[in-house]
C-alpha cells in the first residue's frame, strides 16, 4: 500500500520521470508560489478524480470510459477554477487560462486510466495523493529555481544581494526549457548514484 | 443465431453506455451548480474590490464612487467631483492589457493610470505596472492625444517615455488610453450637457 504512495514522490515522479503535464510545468513557474498553487490544484483534482474514478469503475462500460473520465475531471477543474477565483483572485489571475487547461494535464488522465480504473478506492487515493506531491514539489523546484534566477526572490522574500542583475532569461520561456532539462539531468544522476550504491551492497 | 446473440449483446451495452453517461453527466453538472452558486457572488465582489482598490490609488481622497453607464464619477467626503473613472481595454504585446484610467472633471487632463490585467514580458513589457511607468500618465493634457518618445526624455507636457526594450508594451498602453479617452470624453460631456451642467 505505501508503494502506491512513495512511487510518485520518486521513481515514477510524474515531471522527472514521466515527463507528463509538460505545459503547466513549464508555462506557470515563473515563480514558486504559482509552481505551488498550480500543484495544489494538480492535486486536488488528481486525488478527487481518482477516487471518484476508482468508486465507479465497475459501473463504466469499456467503451466509454474516456468520456465518463474526462467528464469527472472536468467537473472537478471546474471546481478548483471557480474556488481559486472566489479565494485567492491574485493567484488565479496570475495563472489565467492555465487553471482551465489542467483539464488536459495527462497526469490525470494518465493515473486515471493507468491506475485508477483498475484498482480499490484507498490504493487509487495514495497513489493519485503521491502523484500530486511529486508533481506539486517538482514545480516548486522548477519554480524556484527560476524565481531565485530571475528575480532573485524565493516566494517573494528577496534571498540574493541588492545590486543581483537578474537573469530575464530564466523568466521567460527559454528559462523553463533550460532549468527543467538541469533539473531532469541532476535527478537521473542521484538517481542513479542511489541505484548503484543498492547494487553494490 | 449467433448473429442475433451478437446483436441483443450489443442493444444491452449500448443503452447501459448511454446510461452510464447520463448519469455522469447530470450528477456533474448538479454538483456544478452547487459551486457555481457559492463562488459566483465572491467573484464578483472581487473584481469589485479591485476596481475600487484602483480607483483609490488614482484619486487617494475617493470616498464616493458612483457607477454611471461606462464609467464612474469619482467624488471626495464632502461630495465634490474628483473627476471620472474608466476601464479601457486592447491587445497588447501578449494577450489583452486591461486598464483603469482617472480623468479630471473638466476633461482636460488625466488623472492617473492602474495596470488592471496584463500578460506581457516579465522584466520587460510587465513594467508597465511599475510605479515609475505609470506614475508618467498623472497630468497629461488629453486635449490631443498621448503621445510617447524612446531612449530621450520626454519634453512636450503630451509625451511619455517609453520603457527600454518594450516599446510595443509602453505603445499598447497609450493607444489604449488614446482611444478609450476620445470616446469617454464625447459620452461623459453629452451626459453633462443633458444634466444642464
Amino acid at each position: 500500500m505505501i508503494k502506491d504512495f512513495v512511487k510518485g514522490l520518486w521513481r515514477e515522479n510524474p515531471v522527472f520521470v514521466q515527463v507528463l503535464g509538460m505545459c503547466p510545468t513549464l508555462a506557470v513557474t515563473t515563480k514558486a508560489v504559482f509552481g505551488l498553487s498550480m500543484g495544489l490544484a494538480t492535486t486536488f483534482v488528481v486525488v478527487a478524480s481518482g477516487v471518484v474514478i476508482s468508486a465507479i469503475r465497475k459501473f463504466v462500460p469499456e467503451q466509454v470510459r474516456i468520456p465518463m473520465f474526462t467528464v469527472v475531471i472536468a467537473t472537478f477543474v471546474t471546481v478548483a477554477d471557480y474556488v481559486l477565483k472566489a479565494n485567492f483572485y491574485q493567484i488565479s489571475k496570475a495563472l489565467g487560462p492555465y487553471i482551465p487547461l489542467i483539464v488536459v494535464n495527462c497526469v490525470i488522465l494518465g493515473r486515471a486510466e493507468a491506475f485508477a480504473s483498475k484498482n480499490n478506492v484507498s490504493r487509487s487515493f495514495l497513489d493519485a495523493l503521491g502523484m500530486g506531491i511529486g508533481f506539486t514539489c517538482a514545480l516548486i523546484i522548477l519554480g524556484g529555481v527560476r524565481e531565485i534566477l530571475g528575480a532573485g526572490t524565493i516566494f517573494g522574500y528577496r534571498i540574493l544581494w541588492e545590486g543581483f542583475t537578474n537573469w530575464i532569461i530564466m523568466i521567460l520561456p527559454a528559462g523553463a526549457f533550460i532549468t527543467l532539462g538541469l533539473l531532469v539531468g541532476a535527478f537521473n544522476m542521484i538517481d542513479k548514484k542511489v541505484k548503484g550504491q543498492r547494487c553494490g551492497n | 443465431m449467433e448473429n442475433d446473440k451478437i446483436k441483443k449483446m450489443f442493444a444491452g451495452s449500448v443503452v447501459r453506455m448511454i446510461a452510464a453517461l447520463t448519469i455522469v453527466g447530470v450528477m456533474s453538472g448538479a454538483s456544478l451548480v452547487f459551486v457555481y452558486n457559492y463562488a459566483m457572488p465572491r467573484i464578483k465582489n472581487n473584481i469589485k474590490e479591485e476596481t475600487q482598490k484602483a480607483i483609490k490609488n488614482i484619486f487617494p481622497e475617493a470616498e464616493q464612487i458612483k457607477k454611471e453607464e461606462g464609467y464612474y464619477s469619482v467624488n471626495n467626503s464632502k461630495g465634490d467631483l474628483l473627476g471620472y473613472a474608466f476601464t479601457a481595454e486592447g491587445n497588447g504585446y501578449q494577450g489583452t492589457i486591461k486598464l483603469l484610467a482617472g480623468i479630471s472633471p473638466d476633461l482636460l487632463e488625466t488623472i492617473g493610470m492602474e495596470v488592471l490585467e496584463s500578460q506581457e514580458t516579465p522584466g520587460l513589457g510587465a513594467e508597465i505596472a511599475t510605479p515609475k511607468f505609470k506614475k508618467q500618465f498623472n497630468g497629461l493634457p488629453i486635449d490631443g492625444n498621448i503621445e510617447y518618445v524612446k531612449n530621450k526624455k520626454p519634453e512636450k507636457p503630451n509625451e511619455i517615455e517609453a520603457i527600454a526594450g518594450a516599446t510595443i508594451s509602453s505603445r499598447a498602453v497609450v493607444n489604449i488610453l488614446n482611444k478609450k479617452i476620445d470616446k469617454m470624453k464625447t459620452i461623459i460631456s453629452s451626459v453633462d450637457e443633458g444634466q444642464g451642467k
